[in-house]
């Protein structure tokens, strides 16, 4: 298509060109990428025809790395150094992990965010993300041979600052602008339409692989408005597989230690969870070192062993509600998300819940990735008469650590976005001339229960009268739900203040050494993509000189057609060493060197044509 | 958009305690669609910046006029009476009274059952007290008594609020 656009020099060709914008679904499991085309969202699909990139990353010895299939692939023999449900990393120390213990890493514990020790040292939750999401950017990038404006990145509406910083990290290291990062159930209400004539209430179940998100939307005249939100950032599907595993173990006195043991298993059990979808009873297999596991389950045991799993859903949906104040009953449409929805039991549950069969004729697994893109289509402006408008909210409460480690709140959980807080303190002791500032986020009265985010000091008050100081602290919360925090004291006018990041994001060092990392593996992939794209060229060359030898080689004498099959066996040696301009030059001297050839066929064929045929035919 | 206005006049709504909620929140929709950031999304990070202190402004005024207490307190205030809750925590003996029954009954209440009844009580004393205000403010536009009504609603908020964590433990 490229080659049939012309336009004068210094002109573009198109100048209301429509910008490339895209929405992604980061998820625990899988993302995907999806961009409005020809007035519809739909996802992008790789050469294999498939939407889903699996988010796992494998990092390979001496460089490298694979991404999505072929890391789970090659992922089975080598658990350690393949990355996989990294969100649930995101933005947390080693602390905040749950079952830790049992998945197959090396974890490095730093204060705010843990590492992964892998063969090319030590990884980033943030940088892991970033290999994902610039899979999906080269993705968009070639389908649309063109570079991306902007990307619309969806996170769970229950995300923390921490977590939705460390996102907004990851996508800056992967080469994305970042338009906006949209709570998931928001995205899925779009994708589903429910901006028109459905006036009214709500509700978005989404439990994915590694998240449970409940989020209560009310719908006016286009408006999207987060009433409440709710849920657990590391309930999922996920946890289904290990219940289920559990229990497979219990039931048959087998044991597993090895990560490669663990992993076989996690594997076995999640592809038994979704044979019950189909079918009442599957057969639970799994190869360990020295045992083989199989075991009967039934759909109803598997129901039975992730009950609590379930009922935790459904306290969060409760919860949510009262937040809202609203009962089930006043709620009018029920949205399914995730792949975890497919789950008979859960469509069943939810349903029996709310008193109606949920929504589920989208696709769980697209649905926020379609979302996002047809808000990043609007955002990149590319809908100018669109109506679109989101007014999300905080999903938890912001405030600060006072005397004696409680927390006062100064931005309470549910409030709209943007919006900004201020509350004055003052100094506790005659003379005092710094205040330190530490800002926390959770719905607990003490600042032990709470997540903390940043600390930082005001420094400089002239000395007063303990209780003369007025000191203004104001929490901004922009549009992304990410907050800053200034303090000025009002008297003297000095000031600090803060983007929330250090303590729970990354430190200014991590980032430039991450950069110079993606810039080098940049690189990497650059040149791996040019001797792919080399590989295919040399191939073709190879195979219709084969087809022209094969048909027309009387053509030639010997030492002719000699020469040709030597520069044909020098392209498939070039073929098998890594060097892209190498395996260029010898496919341009093929082509060059087969002119003359081409040259006979081609009179050939014309002579074919004219023979047989008399002058007034032609 | 004057960003030194009152809420009342930023949503141009009449300055008084009786809204109509469904308009209000048309109001502040309607004003959200024409300033927030998304809408300028394109138009590079001055614009962003303008539009975001303006959608701040209008979040502001919107959680203030929605919220009955607050619009309350709100018009006390322009008016001259500020609630002063930090410094001002006189209350007529019976309405103590009350509150300390309430707190014995929270302290003794075992079950959902038992918590809701009690919440039900505070929601009637509540609606009770917002009756008074709108009458304080709206007809007799006697301030200085409004506020101490207001001062009282914020006592029961704040015990229903106490009640509502109180569930929460009792149901997870």
């Amino acid at each position: 298509m490229a080659l049939l656009q012309i336009s004068e020099p210094g002109q573009t060709p198109n100048p209301h060109e429509r910008r490339v914008a895209v929405g992604i679904d980061l998820g625990t499991t899988h993302s995907l990428v999806a961009a409005v085309r020809h007035g519809v969202a739909e996802c992008l699909p790789d050469a294999q025809g498939q939407v889903i990139v699996p988010s796992v990353v494998r990092y390979l010895e001496g460089g490298g790395r694979q991404i999505g299939f072929e890391a789970i692939t090659a992922g089975v023999e080598d658990p350690q150094n393949t990355i996989a449900s990294v969100k649930r990393f995101m933005g947390r120390g080693l602390k905040d992990v749950a079952l830790a213990g049992r998945l197959p890493y090396q974890f490095v514990d730093h204060p705010g965010m843990l590492g992964i020790q892998t063969v090319q040292g030590e990884k980033s939750p943030v940088e892991v993300s970033a290999d994902i999401l610039a899979t999906l950017r080269y993705r968009a990038e070639d389908t649309f041979n063109a570079d991306l404006y902007g990307a619309v990145i969806t996170v769970p509406a229950y995300f923390d600052d921490a977590q939705r910083q460390a996102t907004k990290d990851a996508a800056q290291l992967a080469g994305l602008n970042v338009l906006r990062l949209i709570n998931e159930p928001t995205a899925a209400a779009i994708a589903y339409g429910l901006d028109n004539a459905s006036e009214g209430v709500y509700a978005i179940y989404d439990l994915g692989g590694g998240t449970f998100d409940i989020s209560i939307l009310r719908l006016t005249q286009g408006v999207f408005e987060v009433v409440a939100t709710g849920g657990d950032s590391a309930l999922g599907g996920d946890d289904y597989d290990h219940a289920l595993a559990d229990w497979v173990l219990a039931q048959t006195g087998v044991s597993a230690t090895s990560a490669a043991d663990k992993a076989a298993l996690k594997a076995a059990a999640r592809a038994c969870k979704e044979a019950l979808t189909d079918s009442e009873n599957v057969a639970f297999k799994a190869e360990l070192t020295g045992a083989e596991v199989v075991f009967d389950v039934k759909r109803s045991d598997f129901e039975a062993v992730t009950q609590k799993l379930t009922d935790r859903t459904l306290q969060a949906v409760r919860k949510a509600l009262r937040d809202a104040r609203l009962d089930a009953s006043e709620v009018k449409g029920v949205v399914m998300v995730g792949g975890s929805t497919r789950m008979p039991h859960i469509q069943r549950v939810v349903g029996e819940f709310f008193g109606q069969t949920p929504l589920t004729n989208l696709n769980p697994d697209e649905v926020v990735a379609l979302g996002a893109a047809i808000q990043a289509n609007q955002l990149a402006g590319n809908n100018p008469g669109g109506d679109l408008l989101l007014l999300d909210v905080i999903p938890l409460s912001l405030g600060l650590e006072t005397m004696g480690g409680l927390v006062e709140r100064i931005v309470a959980r549910n409030e709209t976005i943007p919006c900004a807080r201020a509350q004055d303190f003052t100094t506790y002791i005659d003379g005092q001339t710094a205040l330190a500032l530490h800002v926390v986020q959770g719905e607990r009265d003490l600042v032990a229960d709470c997540r903390s985010l940043a600390r930082f000091e005001l420094r400089g008050i002239p000395p007063m009268a303990a209780g003369a100081a007025r000191i203004r602290v104001t929490f901004t919360i922009d549009a992304d739900g990410l907050l800053s925090v200034a303090a000025r004291e009002q008297i003297s006018g000095v000031e600090a203040s803060i983007a929330v990041k250090p303590s729970y994001g990354l430190g200014d060092e991590q980032i430039t050494r991450m950069l110079a990392d993606s810039y080098a593996s940049a690189e990497a992939d650059l040149q791996a993509r040019a001797i792919a794209e080399a590989r295919v060229d040399a191939d073709r060359m190879i195979l219709a000189t084969q087809s022209a030898l094969d048909v027309d080689g009387d053509l030639l004498d010997a030492d002719q057609r000699a020469a040709i099959e030597q520069l044909m066996r020098q392209v498939r040696a070039a073929c098998d060493l890594d060097d892209a301009p190498a395996i260029e030059a010898i496919t341009t001297m093929l082509a060059k060197d087969t002119e003359a050839f081409a040259a006979l066929r081609m009179n050939r064929s014309i002579q074919q044509a004219l023979s047989g045929k008399n002058i007034e035919a032609i | 958009m004057n960003l030194q206005a009152t809420d009342f006049e930023l949503f141009g709504l009449a300055e008084r305690f009786a809204q109509d909620r469904a308009a209000l929140d048309a109001r502040w929709k309607d004003l959200q669609r024409q300033v927030h950031p998304d809408k300028f999304a394109d138009q590079g990070a001055a614009a962003q910046r303008v539009a975001m202190q303006k959608s701040v402004r209008v979040n502001e005024a919107y959680q203030r006029l929605k919220d009955p207490l607050k619009r309350a307190a709100y018009l006390c205030e322009l008016h001259g009476a500020p609630v002063n809750a930090e410094n001002n925590t006189a209350m007529p003996a019976s309405f103590l009274m009350q509150q300390m029954q309430w707190r014995e009954a929270l302290e003794e209440a075992h079950s959902s059952d038992e918590l809701d009844q009690l919440r039900g009580e505070c929601m009637q004393a509540k609606r009770q007290t917002l009756q008074d205000i709108e009458r304080l403010l709206d007809d007799t536009q006697d301030y200085a008594v409004a506020v101490a009504q207001v001062r009282a609603l914020m006592f029961i908020e704040r015990f229903v609020a106490d009640v509502d964590r109180r569930l929460d433990q009792i149901e997870s």
